[in-house]
Formats: C-alpha cells, sequence, structure tokens
C-alpha cells in the first residue's frame, strides 16, 4: 500500500515537472540572465559619479547666505552625514514634522544657504537645482550604505505619518483603477519581466526601500527615491504628485518602517 | 433602588455588553479621514492630461480602497452592488460585431502607451495586456498579475455566452470581480469599440496565434 | 575641463587591475528629442592611460559606447604605479585624470 502510494507520488511529480511549460522555463532563464547581467555591472555603477559631484557640493558655498551644507543635521546631529539615510524618514523638532531626506536637504539649503525650497519643488527632474539635489543625495546615502534600516514610529507624528501613508498606499484612483497595491501587495508578481516586491511585507518593503535611490542604466540617469515614486503615479496615470509633499513622506514612511532590518543598498543600479 | 432603576441599569448593562461583544467581530468600511483626504488632496498638481478630477474617486475605487473590508464576509453585500453598477454600464457593440482583427489585436496588446501625463489626449492609448497575462506563448516577455490567456479561444469554444462574457470582462473586469486588479478599458475609454473587438479576435479567432 | 572621472587601481601579484568610470552623455547622433530633431552626437572619441609616463593603453571609442562608460582593464605593474588618465571627446573637450595603484 505504501510503496503504491510513493510510486504514485513519484509518478506525479514527475508528470508535473516535465508538464512545466516550455515558455515558463524560457522565463525563468530569462530573468535568471538579467541578475547575471546586473550582477556583471555591478561593478562601476555611475552613481559613484554623482555621489563625487554631491561630496563636493555639501562642502561648497551656495545661495544667498554662501554657506555650505556642512551644519545640515539629517537626524544625527548638525553635519552628520554617516549612518544618517538608514533612519530617515524620522521626525525633526526644529520643522516639527516628519521628514525625508530631500525634504529635510531643502530645510538646511533653505537655513543654512538662504536658498528658496520653491524653486526646487518646481524644477523638473534632472534639471537645475534638482541636479544638486541629485548628487548630494546620491553622496549621503553612500554614507549608509550596508547600514541595517532602522525607521523609528515612536513619535506620535512619525506614526500618524506611518498610518496615513499605509491608506495612502491602497488608495485607488485615475482611469485605471490603480494604487501602489495594484502592483506591490503580493508575493511572487511582476509586470512584463520585471519582479514586484511586496511592499506590504518586510522583505518586500526592504528590496524596495533599499535599492532606492538608484542609478537607472534605461536612462541614464541617477533617481532619487522621490523621482522613483513620481514615475510611479505617472505610470499609475494620477496626476503629478507635488515634490516632497506630505503624501510623498508618508508614503516613504510606510515603506520604509516595513522594511526595517533590511539593509541599505543604495545606491542602487536599476535597468 | 427602586425596580425600575434596575431594570434600566439592567438594560444599558446588556447593550453596552453586546456592543463591546460586537466590536471584536464586526469589520466596517474604514472611516472616513479629513486629514488623510487633505493630504492627497494636496499632493497633487495637474500635469497633461492628468487632470485633478483623477483623485475623485468613483464608489468601485473608493469600496477597494479597503482591501480588508473589501474582501472581508461583511463586504459581501457591498461587492455584490459594486459588481452590479459595474455590469449595468456595460455596453454591447453598437454594430453588433464582437470579433475584429486578431493581428491589430496584437498590436494593442503589446502596446502599454497612453493616458499618462507625458502623453498627449490623442496618443493612442494601449491596452497594456502584456503587463498583466501572458498572451501569445511565443512571447516570452510578459506578466503574471493576471491569469494566462494562452489557448483561450481553444479552451472556451465561442458560444454567444462566451462571446459576450468576453466583451463583458474587458469592458469592465469589475462586472464579476470587484476589486479586480484590471482596468475597466471601455468604461474610462482607455480602448474604443473597434480596439476591444480587435482584443477578442486575439483571444477568440481560431487563427489567432493564442488559440493555435 | 568636463566632469571628474573615478579611477581605481588595486595591485595583486604583479598584474594592476584598473577601473574607470566617465561621466559623459556619449550621444550617437541617432536619437532624435521629443520634438523630433537629431541630437547632435557627443561622445568620448579617444582615451589614453599612462602609467608612470608609459603609454598601457589607448582606445578610440565611439558613438557604439554607452552613457558614462565604465572602462576595466588590466597591466603588468606595481603598487604605487602613477596612473593618468585622458580622454578627448567629439567637441574637442579633455579630462585628465590620475591615480595611484595600491
Amino acid at each position: 500500500m505504501q510503496r503504491k502510494f510513493t510510486l504514485g507520488l513519484v509518478s506525479g511529480l514527475l508528470a508535473t515537472m516535465l508538464s512545466i511549460s516550455s515558455s515558463t522555463y524560457a522565463q525563468k532563464s530569462a530573468t535568471d540572465e538579467i541578475a547575471k547581467y546586473r550582477e556583471m555591472i555591478a561593478d562601476g555603477n555611475p552613481s559613484e559619479l554623482y555621489e563625487a559631484a554631491g561630496e563636493e557640493l555639501w562642502k561648497k558655498p551656495a545661495g544667498p547666505k554662501n554657506a555650505t551644507l556642512e551644519k545640515c543635521d539629517l537626524g544625527l546631529g548638525a553635519g552628520v552625514v554617516k549612518g544618517a539615510a538608514a533612519q530617515l524618514p524620522r521626525y525633526f523638532k526644529d520643522t516639527n514634522k516628519v521628514q525625508d531626506l530631500e525634504s529635510r536637504l531643502m530645510t538646511c539649503m533653505q537655513v543654512l544657504q538662504g536658498r528658496d525650497p520653491q524653486e526646487m519643488i518646481d524644477a523638473p527632474f534632472q534639471k537645475g537645482p534638482k541636479k544638486d539635489m541629485e548628487a548630494i543625495v546620491a553622496y549621503v546615502v553612500t554614507l549608509s550604505k550596508g547600514d541595517k534600516i532602522k525607521v523609528s514610529t515612536n513619535h506620535p507624528k512619525e506614526k500618524e505619518m506611518y498610518e496615513l501613508g499605509k491608506r495612502a498606499f491602497f488608495f485607488q484612483g485615475g482611469p485605471m483603477d490603480f494604487s501602489c497595491a495594484s502592483c506591490h501587495a503580493e508575493d511572487g508578481k511582476r509586470i512584463r519581466l520585471q519582479d514586484l516586491p511586496n511592499i506590504t511585507t518586510q522583505k518586500g518593503a526592504a528590496l524596495g526601500w533599499g535599492y532606492w535611490p538608484a542609478y537607472r542604466v534605461s536612462s541614464g540617469q541617477f533617481w532619487t527615491m522621490q523621482q522613483r515614486l513620481n514615475d510611479c503615479f505617472r505610470q499609475q496615470r494620477f496626476p503629478f504628485p507635488i515634490y516632497g509633499s506630505d503624501l510623498t513622506l508618508a508614503l516613504s514612511m510606510y515603506m520604509s518602517k516595513n522594511a526595517n532590518g533590511g539593509t541599505v543598498e543604495t545606491p542602487g543600479l536599476k535597468r | 433602588m427602586n425596580m425600575k432603576n434596575v431594570k434600566s441599569l439592567l438594560a444599558i448593562g446588556s447593550f453596552t455588553l453586546v456592543a463591546i461583544a460586537m466590536q471584536g467581530s464586526a469589520i466596517a468600511q474604514q472611516a472616513n479621514d479629513p486629514k488623510f483626504n487633505k493630504m492627497i488632496k494636496d499632493g497633487f498638481k495637474a500635469d497633461g492630461i492628468a487632470g485633478l478630477d483623477r483623485i475623485d474617486q468613483d464608489a468601485t475605487q473608493k469600496f477597494c480602497s479597503d482591501p480588508i473590508f473589501s474582501s472581508s464576509k461583511q463586504g459581501e453585500k457591498m461587492r455584490e452592488k459594486i459588481q452590479k453598477i459595474n455590469m449595468d454600464s456595460i455596453k454591447q457593440p453598437s454594430d453588433g460585431k464582437y470579433i475584429g482583427d486578431w493581428k491589430r489585436g496584437e498590436a494593442i496588446a503589446q502596446s502599454g502607451r497612453g493616458a499618462t501625463w507625458t502623453d498627449k489626449a490623442d496618443t493612442p492609448i494601449g491596452g497594456g495586456c502584456y503587463n498583466c497575462h501572458q498572451i501569445d506563448p511565443k512571447e516570452i516577455s510578459h506578466g503574471n498579475i493576471g491569469p494566462s490567456l494562452t489557448g483561450y479561444g481553444k479552451m472556451r469554444g465561442n458560444s454567444q455566452d462566451v462571446v459576450t462574457y468576453t466583451w463583458n470582462r474587458i469592458n469592465n473586469s469589475k462586472a464579476y470581480n470587484a476589486c479586480s486588479n484590471m482596468p475597466r478599458f471601455a468604461h474610462f475609454k482607455l480602448l474604443t469599440e473597434q480596439q476591444i473587438q480587435d482584443v477578442m479576435a486575439l483571444l477568440l479567432d481560431p487563427a489567432s496565434p493564442v488559440n493555435q | 575641463m568636463a566632469d571628474p572621472m573615478r579611477v581605481r587601481a588595486a595591485e595583486n601579484g604583479g598584474i594592476v587591475d584598473v577601473k574607470i568610470l566617465m561621466k559623459h552623455d556619449m550621444e550617437s547622433g541617432q536619437r532624435k528629442d521629443a520634438a523630433g530633431k537629431t541630437i547632435p552626437a557627443w561622445f568620448i572619441s579617444s582615451i589614453n592611460v599612462k602609467a608612470n609616463g608609459k603609454d598601457v593603453l589607448n582606445g578610440q571609442f565611439g558613438p557604439a559606447v554607452s552613457k558614462d562608460p565604465f572602462l576595466n582593464f588590466k597591466y603588468k605593474g606595481a603598487k604605487g604605479d602613477k596612473i593618468v588618465v585622458s580622454w578627448v571627446d567629439s567637441k574637442g573637450d579633455k579630462r585628465t585624470d590620475e591615480a595611484t595603484a595600491s
């Protein structure tokens, strides 16, 4: 009786394995090959060029006050850059709000250098003052590379932002009824051949939050997290998200807290 | 204490007990949150063809933005209501023709263009079908958010029932599944009647690569 | 001068492994912008690497090389070698950067 059952099980398994269609195999080998390609190009990440430019900008006097950013407090004290990005977004007492890296840099540019944040908000990505921002972001995140993502929701405003971000994650809109959750709330899904991390889980959130900002090979550009969110909304057929808006900060809070315990792998390298 | 007081006390007591018991198992729709609404409203600006009307949710979007309630037992009545609203809005083809040209259908399925703020009002909108579905088995660059459609017509035949069901499904998937991930292609005028006829052909025409 | 390169050189067992990241748009001249106008060609045309004053690599780049090129090669050398990388592009713009083999 036992032997018959085992034999049945084995032949059943064999039949299933053999019946895996050739196109499924082609898929797996296609995504595997893409992963191999990524490993090969991981050396020589052009993000390093942005990081070098960013370091210079951090130390260069700018703005009407002709000051550097060297006294900027990213949450670990004035001028402390090492490890700061891994703990963002967080609540800041001086502005009495939760801020991500880019909105905090805008605060520092305003307070220390006298630069108008509206100019930064209005500038198109990859152009004008945003070019500076991208370089500085690359510099700051590189100094958290390898650290554990460690975002707190202890402060009531941090907790609130997390909950608002969670609700926003599931908010459906636009002519295609898309929300973030349409693509990012299930395991094992992909769009075309692009794997989609499940951001509602720790593992998936860490794959998303831990790898952006990144150099995007297909566009030859360095994208900050704000730009990544912006382009998601574009693909969702939503209207244009305002740079550094509370909506983007809340979503960042949701993703990063879910990612806690993961590793900061930024600046990443993406297709 | 006289009897009247004891009776009212008992009534209040038991009412409270029932209320507390109900809280534990009751799943209700998530409450309206003015702070959240403001955050959404202040979070976007209109750009190109993407206007702020796109964040005004209709009943379906509102319902499906609450994944806990929308998939709960308590949400079943609402699910059926949403499905009915969507089903009632579907129009059968104006020329009575259901099947178009599968070659054009394949092109529509391959295109993910249109309707974003970088597109123009006259940019032809694609179905983006390969983003989520396997269709022609020769195409390996396909997603898996939706089920495979390979062999669709071969497996189902082309009775009027199948044809109508398929037409309805492409026009408005939420007629059958309130919170389907699939966009409502006719409802939001993403695809024209002609385009849907062509996608129908891709799925149902015996000559289509889908049915070889 | 154009944007700086990132040059790294590591010696191991008499072989120096040189890695160079160049910042350049490398426009092939085949692309068109959103308005339909051809974006003019602009790319690194030649690259030269010297170690202690002696040529170790000469390259002719062209429009087939993509944006922000990454170049990696090895030569027989020693720790402390002074490595100088120079490129010239199709508009005549130049860039030179140095590193020491560690």
